[in-house]
């Protein structure tokens, strides 16, 4: 699994200099945050697909820890402790390990100790600034290794908000179909069933209480679940109240009543999702799909515009970029730009960097206030076995 | 090479005796060596054969190891430990005793959660109001994690619980539960409830034997024929 020889030790460590140096010039504040994080904090925001594959254990205290499997929530977490308020601007960058488990078939692309480099811009309002300043610097550092070839894949989180927002819907099934969005297979079965059957347990509950529900408001429905639980002799247990059952009993009363969701609009979705194309052409076809919606995309597209209009600015070039409508990442604390410089045709060992934005994680992590962020992590294993490769060939 | 075949069965239990009647119906008796509470034990008319008797869940590590090449076991315990359990082992044949399914139970209280659909929903909803995700307490977080992902729940975490894991969403260490079960009814007095897509496993007691291949040519027959017996 480990492919480190002394070269490549010696090389990894030029290139951990290189990109330092690179970021410290910019004004990126060297950062050291500890590899041993505490797991429960670290889990909770990113779910259990990477606890699967994080190195979780107990020390003698008994408190659960990890090996950190990224470094942005570190990263973060030194940010909220230099800053407990949350409202400073901060630019940091940092080197070093990574964890994340593989499995005995792993191809060279994925050891389970790999080396990271990153930077994270907390707090900088102009947010397509903020973003096109994190790109750039991320397509510096892979260009210091001498990798010229690679592809820039974006998507655009709040993009897909955006539009299932514009859609006359119930509130909850836009919450529902959001949560999807990572997972493309689940997001078309809910599609689905919105535009059938609407709810995902149809007759499975109790029939006589739903009935009782029909035409209740909170208040009576409290109080209807409140009795059927008392007749029935079952206790109140897991964390849920009386409040939180009966509110979603009268959304499934709701969902029954509700109209389907419209074919319209599913199939605009759908298109939408299929959109991946160069940035200009992907965007003609992003205001074709709303337009033919009547949809108001307006701030995400004037984003969108004002971002490529910065990557132009900043040199970037926008010839080997493509635009992906489901592009996100698979890390679900992104929130709306979200991008990844990946070698073509070299599938998992080809995806040299990635970030985006993600605006949620520092409240979740305990910040008292919105913190606007950006952040960009290099494969710096994945860069050097790429750079090694050219050479030779 | 006078490595012997080693054949695991459990220590103790019904599922020790079924095992043990199940060598002896197949006229291939179980001798203990030593003492009647000792852990080892021979083959009738099968010299280079050792009989170990280990707890139900050593045997499935053993197995994945291939320190053991034949063991008897519960399904559940084979798949829970061994990754890729079909690329490490073979099933020989399931024998029919010690049926009990592993499952996914909520509290009865949770009237608005019938399927697996609802919990994902619910675990959105959790995770809004407590700042925290559900949590699942279980000995099975391998099969868990790959039914909830199979599934489309990602919203949870897994707490480990070694023993009385039905116990845990009324003492508040956990809000639902992945556990074994064979009639249901321990989970009832919990006032818990099975949801009607939550059975995650079917298992049985298995007859084993270890893919590896360290193993000579005359052993595999030997294994060969006494699988044949039983």
């Amino acid at each position: 699994m480990s492919y480190r020889t002394p070269e490549n030790l010696e090389a990894l460590t030029n290139a951990q200099d290189r990109i330092l140096k690179l970021f410290v010039n910019l004004d990126y504040v060297h950062v050291a945050p500890e590899i041993i994080q505490p797991a429960e904090v670290f889990l909770s925001q990113s779910g259990e697909a990477m606890r699967q594959r994080t190195y979780v254990f107990t020390d003698h205290l008994g408190l659960e820890l990890c090996l950190r499997p990224d470094v942005t929530i570190p990263a973060c977490r030194i940010y909220l402790k230099r800053n407990p308020q949350a409202d400073q601007l901060a630019r940091y960058c940092y080197v070093g390990p990574a964890f994340r488990f593989q499995s005995e078939d792993a191809g060279p692309g994925q050891p389970r100790e790999f080396e990271q480099a990153g930077v994270e811009l907390l707090m900088r309002d102009d947010k397509e600034a903020a973003e096109a300043e994190v790109l750039a610097l991320g397509i510096s550092a892979i260009e210091t290794a001498g990798i010229r070839d690679f592809t820039i894949k974006f998507g655009d989180l709040s993009l897909f908000a955006d539009l299932i927002d514009g859609f006359d819907m119930p509130e909850r099934w836009r919450d529902r179909l959001k949560h999807q969005f990572w997972r493309h297979a689940a997001l078309d079965d809910l599609l689905v069933q919105l535009a059938g059957t609407k709810t995902t347990s149809d007759g499975l509950y109790d029939q006589t209480l739903v009935n009782q529900l029909r035409d209740c408001d909170q208040t009576n429905a409290i109080d209807i679940v409140d009795t059927y639980l008392a007749q029935n002799n079952i206790p109140v247990v897991g964390r849920r109240s009386v409040g939180d059952i009966a509110r979603r009993l009268l959304d499934h009363v709701a969902d029954i009543e509700a109209k389907p969701l419209d074919e319209n609009i599913v199939s605009t979705i759908k298109a939408y999702l299929a959109i991946t194309d160069g940035p200009q052409q992907a965007l003609a076809k992003i205001k074709a799909v709303a337009n033919a919606a009547d949809i108001d995309l307006s701030t995400a597209l004037g984003a969108f515009e004002r971002r490529l209009e910065l990557f132009g600015q900043r040199k970037i070039n926008l010839d080997r970029a493509v635009f992906s409508a489901q592009f996100g990442r698979n890390l679900e604390y992104y929130t709306g730009f979200v991008f990844q410089l990946e070698m073509p045709g070299q599938g998992i060992a080809g995806q040299l960097a990635g970030g985006g934005r993600y605006d949620n994680l520092l409240s979740g992590l305990g910040a008292p206030r919105p913190v606007p962020a950006v952040g960009c992590a290099i494969h710096l294993d994945r860069l050097l076995n790429c750079a090694s490769g050219l050479k030779s060939s | 090479m006078n490595k012997k075949i080693i054949i695991a069965l459990p220590s103790k239990g019904r599922l020790m005796e079924q095992a043990s009647g199940l060598f002896e119906k197949a006229g291939i008796p179980i001798q203990r060596t030593g003492h009647s509470r000792g852990y080892f034990g021979q083959l009738t008319g099968f010299d280079d054969v050792e009989i170990r008797f280990l707890s139900a869940s050593e045997i499935a590590h053993n197995l994945n190891s291939a320190e053991v090449h034949l063991g008897i076991t519960g399904e559940d315990l084979l798949r829970e430990t061994i990754h890729d359990a079909d690329s490490r082992i073979n099933i020989e044949k399931r024998l029919g005793f010690g049926p009990a399914s592993v499952v996914v139970a909520v509290p009865e209280s949770w009237l608005d959660v019938a399927t697996m659909a609802d919990l994902e929903e619910v675990s959105l909803e959790f995770l809004r109001n407590h700042a925290r995700r559900l949590r699942v307490a279980t000995k099975y977080i391998n099969l868990t994690r790959q039914f909830f992902a199979t599934r489309g729940v990602t919203g949870y975490q897994t707490v480990e619980s070694s023993g009385a894991t039905e116990g845990a969403p009324a003492a508040g260490t956990a809000e639902i539960i992945v556990d074994i079960t064979s009639t249901g009814s321990t989970l009832s007095a919990n006032n818990l409830k099975i949801l009607s897509d939550g059975i995650i496993l079917s298992s049985e007691a298995v007859l084993a034997t270890t893919k590896s291949l360290d193993i000579t040519r005359e052993q595999s027959q030997v294994l060969r024929q006494i699988v044949g017996l039983l």
